[in-house]
């Protein structure tokens, strides 16, 4: 007895010991703190965003020998996409590295609505890159929250767009019928309220089905899409509930290109599952597509020592990492925008805000990181955190890659802007924020 | 030898009555208060604190809650994390409407709603027991979420159906909000969780908690010996939600700050559930130890590799951690069924005889 005791007393003990041990940071390092999900039923979305990012700070570091000579360190925490998991994670990276945490990329809406009202108060950035809280485009109350090159309202009205263009012209959008399946949850709300607006503006119908988390129980759903008949159907899905929703699509025979998924529901995982059922299905997207970019060979050669069977197997060239590899890139050019202020060290979350506001892509730019072509150059300003240029195009599934089906488009932007103040100006109110003024410089 | 009563006379009924008999346990106690109110605030950083205290004391209130309906009361419910969401949003919506009233009447007004709510989801108990019940209460967990979900009012229709904790003041600290520090949230929530693990302490040992007990126990006995099941089982649906809707609207104010009703999902029920089983049964004690092995151990586990400096893949950290502590919980259940609370009571008596054992 004495000695079962004496394992459960060693067990608690156990956890009771205190447990930070600082891990060692150079001093001459940029802290970037990554919050992944490699776990949990939204892992087939982020790993391959995990792997994005991690290989594009390796490659920072291998090839360049980090940012104007300062090297990236970063350390992954999980979240499972879990808010609770999130809030841990943040306050266990926000201040490791020499100066605290440079951003953080949440990867998550429901995370990214957590964060919102912390990082002024931390002095820590987020860059919740074409996610999150659109509202928060409006940099003029929401000064340390960044969601460029688009938001989700941009990128509804951009679908709107598309459809229209289809169609024959925004005309022709009278009496149509669009269905949006979104997750049920912060982030797939996000398109209604500029749908709504857009269905009285162009008359089309809009139904709304919403499919609880983590979206394996669509059955229910898609009964009341063959009920529906819907012209066109929108997708806001997230994890295993995209290749749920693309299968049940395929086995009730629905004509996949008139599917378009947002651009978090359109990756390799998302449409393998359901086989040739997938093909023509399409989603949005804003960079390229397929590993033949002069930055897939500069990582396989830095990164993976030229073991390109390697960085297959860590998702190189899958759209989601792609879209890890551009949001970090943003992430880093952020901080080099910022150090031409601040000088080449470790910068810390105020500054790297700067950065983040007076970043400016331009093609050229792009082309020397090897991304030519790979996605939109973009300027963020002061009272536009969503930033100036953002566009969207739609891309398709063939069976083997994601082929590019429209040209670049953009969104209805004189509607989703004047929502945006509207919505920006709500939370400030209920918040008692007081919004800064944005002049020409800052 | 450290607990030997020997010499500790009671010489009233208030004395032998005490919620402590014993002076060391008086001591133990008061010297943990004491800790957890002078020293921790100062000593703990933000990290221990935000992620890592306050989620135990708000999970500690809400494994009370369910303690006193399963382990007192015998009425199994599988309902903690929707009477949470009934607590949270009850706050926020009063915070909300009414700005000026203080946040901590707030919590209390929103601990009596989800009592409310409680009672009306307690009616089923009259008629089926054990797992039906357990059943029974599900519903309540999916109802209640899917209508916080559903219905625009209960968020102030904003888009995204997230409900924020706003900036308030009590005597002029800012409890809630992103600029409430950690240290002034931690402190409100050990407040409330020290008066209402008093409370519960004290319920259990009088009347109320003598019925729920005798109805837990055998319910017909009770009935015969005049104890009405109809009040004394909704009472307990009662109380034990109204410690629920406390625990919720300080994992929104306190804790998280920004939720969606997916912060207490089914999940959330059956974690409170395993902290109570594996705690102790009908122990107060035993709700603190369970949450604190449910809450800390993973924490602990996410963070142990580093600690020992051994780098590891973040994936198979995780899967690790989920194996390791799935297997602590079958251990410990297979060590001790009756919980952390029995073998904290077997360790006491093992101490009063150290260091001669018989």
């Amino acid at each position: 007895m004495l000695k079962k005791l004496a394992f459960t007393g060693l067990g608690a003990l156990t956890a009771l010991v205190g447990f930070l041990a600082p891990a060692a940071y150079a001093q001459n390092e940029q802290f970037i703190p990554m919050l992944v999900y490699r776990t949990g039923p939204y892992a087939p979305s982020g790993i391959p965003v995990a792997n994005g990012f991690r290989d594009y700070y390796t490659l920072v570091n291998k090839r360049d020998g980090g940012i104007n000579g300062v090297k990236i360190s970063f350390e992954e925490c999980e979240t499972q996409y879990n808010t609770k998991l999130g809030v841990e994670c943040y306050e266990k990276l926000k201040n490791k590295g020499p100066t605290g945490a440079a951003l953080f990329n949440p990867y998550s809406t429901g995370i990214t609505y957590q964060l919102i009202p912390k990082a002024p108060v931390d002095k820590i950035p987020i860059l919740s890159m074409g996610y999150g809280m659109t509202a928060a485009a409006d940099g003029t109350v929401f000064p340390y929250v960044f969601n460029f090159p688009m938001t989700y309202w941009g990128q509804a009205s951009a679908f709107v767009r598309y459809v229209a263009k289809q169609e024959g012209g925004f005309e022709n959008l009278r009496g149509r019928k669009i269905a949006l399946i979104y997750h049920n949850s912060a982030y797939g709300k996000e398109p209604i309220p500029t749908l709504e607006v857009l269905s009285q503006k162009y008359g089309y119908n809009l139904k709304l089905l919403a499919v609880d988390h983590p979206g394996q129980e669509q059955g229910a759903t898609w009964l009341q899409i063959r009920q529906y008949r819907p012209d066109w159907i929108f997708m806001w899905g997230w994890g295993v509930m995209n290749q749920v929703a693309v299968k049940e699509a395929a086995s009730i025979r629905y004509p996949m290109d008139h599917f378009i998924g947002v651009w978090w529901s359109g990756s390799e995982a998302d449409v393998v599952p359901a086989g040739k059922g997938a093909i023509g299905y399409k989603a949005g997207d804003f960079h390229g597509t397929g590993a033949g970019f002069p930055v897939h060979k500069d990582i396989i050669k830095y990164v993976y020592n030229g073991n390109a069977q390697e960085a297959k197997n860590n998702n190189i060239g899958e759209v989601l990492y792609n879209r890890g590899v551009v949001n970090a890139m943003f992430s880093v050019e952020a901080i080099r925008t910022a150090m031409q202020k601040y000088g080449n060290k470790p910068l810390t979350g105020e500054q790297v805000r700067w950065g983040l506001e007076h970043l400016r892509v331009t093609d050229s730019h792009l082309k020397a990181l090897g991304m030519a072509d790979f996605t939109q150059p973009i300027e963020v300003t002061c009272s536009r955190h969503n930033g100036v240029g953002g566009r969207v195009y739609i891309q398709q599934w063939d069976g083997n890659g994601w082929k590019k089906a429209s040209d670049w488009l953009e969104p209805i932007e004189e509607v989703v802007w004047e929502q945006v103040k509207q919505a920006s100006k709500n939370y400030a109110f209920e918040n008692r924020i007081t919004p800064r003024v944005c002049s020409g410089q800052s | 030898m450290l607990y030997r009563e020997a010499g500790q006379f009671k010489t009233s009924y208030a004395a032998d009555q005490a919620l402590l008999p014993i002076v060391q346990d008086r001591w133990f106690l008061a010297v943990l208060l004491a800790i957890a109110y002078l020293v921790v605030p100062f000593v703990a950083d933000e990290y221990w604190l935000q992620a890592v205290l306050i989620p135990f004391l708000v999970f500690s209130m809400a494994a009370l809650g369910l303690n006193l309906l399963t382990g007192y009361a015998g009425q199994v419910s599988l309902g903690t994390g929707g009477f949470m969401a009934v607590g949270a949003y009850a706050t926020y919506k009063m915070a909300t409407t009414f700005p000026d009233l203080n946040i901590l009447v707030i919590f209390l007004l929103a601990g009596l709603i989800a009592a409310a709510v409680g009672l009306i989801f307690g009616i089923p108990s009259l008629r089926i027991k054990g797992f039906y019940l357990a059943v029974a209460t599900l519903a309540a967990q999916f109802f209640l979420g899917w209508m916080f979900n559903k219905i625009g009012w209960f968020y102030n229709d904003n888009p995204s159906g997230t409900i924020t904790a706003p900036p308030r003041l009590v005597m002029d600290f800012m409890v809630t909000g992103p600029r409430a520090t950690a240290e002034v949230r931690y402190i409100v929530a050990l407040v409330l969780v020290t008066v209402f693990a008093l409370a519960a302490k004290n319920l259990v040992r009088g009347r109320i908690g003598r019925a729920w007990m005798a109805v837990r126990d055998r319910d017909i006995a009770a009935e015969i010996i005049g104890i009405r099941p109809f009040q004394t089982k909704l009472l307990a649906f009662a109380i034990s939600s109204f410690y629920c809707g406390l625990a919720g609207a300080m994992s929104l104010f306190l804790w998280l700050g920004s939720a969606e009703t997916e912060a207490w999902d089914i999940n959330v029920s059956f974690q409170v559930l395993f902290m109570v089983i594996i705690g102790g049964l009908g122990s107060i004690l035993g709700s603190f130890l369970g949450a604190a092995f449910i809450t800390l151990v993973p924490i602990f586990l996410t963070n142990a590799p580093q600690m020992f400096g051994v780098n590891m893949a973040t994936d198979l950290q995780k899967h690790l951690e989920v194996m390791i502590f799935g297997g602590l919980i079958v251990y410990f259940l297979i060590v001790e069924p009756n919980g952390f609370a029995r073998l904290w009571q077997i360790t006491k008596e093992k101490l009063r005889r150290w260091p001669f054992p018989y």
